[in-house]
């Protein structure tokens, strides 16, 4: 046999057949664990929403525990070119499921999302699908909390997260990310609990109604009189502190949130 | 027995793949910056080159010579993207972080190293000792690396706070350049200064002596 494994025929014979054992192994392990994946990856999702809103607990790692906190939100599609919620109905003859809604799919979907211009893409996110899901947790029929997504791009890659608002639709109660690539240790920080303990009870918007909030190099100084406008940048990371200024500034302004919130503000 | 404990074992300190073989430099600066990250690299290199080297050293007989690194390159990464998925699976949070890096270890030199190296030549059985040696050596100059560079940059180790931060209301003001990949660098440079000078016989030999300088002599 080692005489002839150089042959053509034997060449041929390893390749076809080892591509074939692989291409079984690796097709198979992905089918098998892809409810798993998916699975977890909802999981994640409810979890950032539930940090955001503030209701997560460290010592809450139970998978029912998040699923039952997590049924307290009403999970809305929003038309960010209509600027309203939709109705359970017109979400249903859109044919999107809100539960599984993918967002960043829809934003590759021409159809159904919109190119940014160079001076509305201030967040370098280059598309914006139309429709967005909100999470919304209510109390006596009113508002209490409102969680968002948000993305945009920060040093090495786009951060995905959630920022949720208290029920005057401006202060923020908290905000997370749950996915981004930003150098560990400076970029990174973002996920720092303390430097997100900043955010809580800080003001998105300023007195003309357009998005104030900015992440300023260094501390905060509290007696300034923009300090509740202002967010502590993350030292040594000044793309990423910019990337998550201009995320919030895109996703609760004109082109984002903003028009919604103002329409929502306005019922009261 | 002799000889397994010595293929298990050598890696580690006398011939160690990123300290003599000076193989998978690339991971030892990504991956790190955290120790928990850098273990679970660690964890998935060992079983990867374990496994890839004991598959590759059961159909050596077969292995045409012509496409032999192809056929390497293959049963590597069907390898790595099976642990990239059962990770997602079973480990999500730390696959977040560890799947790019994962990804790399396909292309990391260790394992395609000790296939052509080892496996080719050797028993399956063997072959799995020498992946596991190597992927050891590797993981105890990963987690070396990482504990300098999580100690000095974040204050911590394996995410427990050890010297209490600045920006935390302590009084340890971290390293910023630990964070960054140019520190690995020094720490694995030295490292291997250090390893060299305790184990002189790891030196090797100039491949050529500096010449003095001509041009006084031609100018004459």
């Amino acid at each position: 046999m080692d005489n002839n494994k150089d042959s053509m025929k034997n060449v041929v014979i390893v390749a076809l057949s080892l591509c074939l054992v692989s291409a079984i192994i690796v097709s198979g392990s992905a089918v098998v664990l892809k409810p798993l994946r998916l699975a977890n990856k909802a999981l994640d999702r409810n979890k950032n929403i539930l940090i955001a809103a503030g209701l997560f607990e460290q010592n809450v790692t139970a998978e029912s525990k998040i699923d039952e906190l997590f049924r307290e939100f009403e999970v809305r599609l929003v038309d960010l070119e209509g600027n309203r919620f939709l109705t359970d109905d017109e979400t249903t003859a859109l044919g999107i499921d809100t539960n599984q809604y993918d967002q960043r799919r829809a934003a590759k979907d021409t159809s159904i999302s919109i190119e940014l211009s160079r001076d509305q893409d201030v967040a370098s996110i280059s598309r914006r699908a139309r429709y967005s899901v909100a999470y919304l947790l209510k109390k006596q029929g009113s508002v209490e909390t409102i969680v968002l997504p948000v993305h945009g791009y920060g040093l090495w890659s786009t951060l995905y997260g959630f920022i949720a608002l208290e029920s005057d639709l401006n202060t923020v109660s908290g905000i997370t990310f749950y996915e981004h690539q930003e150098t560990a240790g400076l970029g990174g920080e973002v996920d720092n609990p303390r430097w997100k303990d900043g955010w809580v009870g800080k003001q998105i918007y300023g007195a003309d109604g357009r998005v104030a909030l900015r992440v300023i190099k260094g501390s905060v100084d509290p007696a300034s009189r923009d300090s509740e406008h202002q967010i502590d940048g993350l030292s040594g990371a000044s793309l990423t502190s910019r990337g998550v200024q201009n995320l919030i500034a895109f996703w609760l302004g004109t082109d984002g949130f903003g028009p919604v919130l103002e329409s929502l503000r306005g019922q009261g | 027995m002799s000889t397994v404990k010595e293929i298990l074992l050598t890696p580690i300190l006398n011939d160690n793949p990123i300290g003599l073989q000076i193989l998978g430099i690339c991971s030892a600066l990504a991956v790190t910056t955290k120790m928990s990250v850098a273990l679970v690299m660690c964890i998935a290199l060992t079983l990867v080159t374990a496994f890839s080297s004991m598959i590759i050293s059961m159909i050596r007989h077969r292995i045409p010579t012509s496409i032999r690194i192809i056929v390497q390159m293959t049963v590597i990464a069907s390898l790595v993207i099976v642990v990239d998925q059962v990770l997602g699976a079973i480990a999500y949070d730390m696959s977040k972080q560890l799947t790019v890096f994962i990804g790399l270890i396909i292309t990391n030199c260790i394992v395609m190293g000790r296939a052509e190296a080892f496996a080719m030549q050797n028993a399956p059985g063997l072959s799995f000792i020498d992946g596991i040696g190597n992927g050891l050596g590797y993981s105890a100059v990963l987690m070396t690396v990482a504990f300098i560079r999580e100690l000095m940059g974040s204050g911590s180790v394996f995410g427990f706070e050890l010297l209490p931060l600045v920006t935390n209301g302590g009084w340890y003001n971290p390293m910023g350049l630990m964070l960054l990949p140019p520190s690995a660098f020094f720490i694995i440079g030295l490292l291997i200064w250090g390893l060299r000078s305790w184990k002189t016989e790891q030196v090797e030999e100039p491949e050529y002596e500096i010449g003095g300088h001509t041009a006084l002599t031609q100018s004459v």
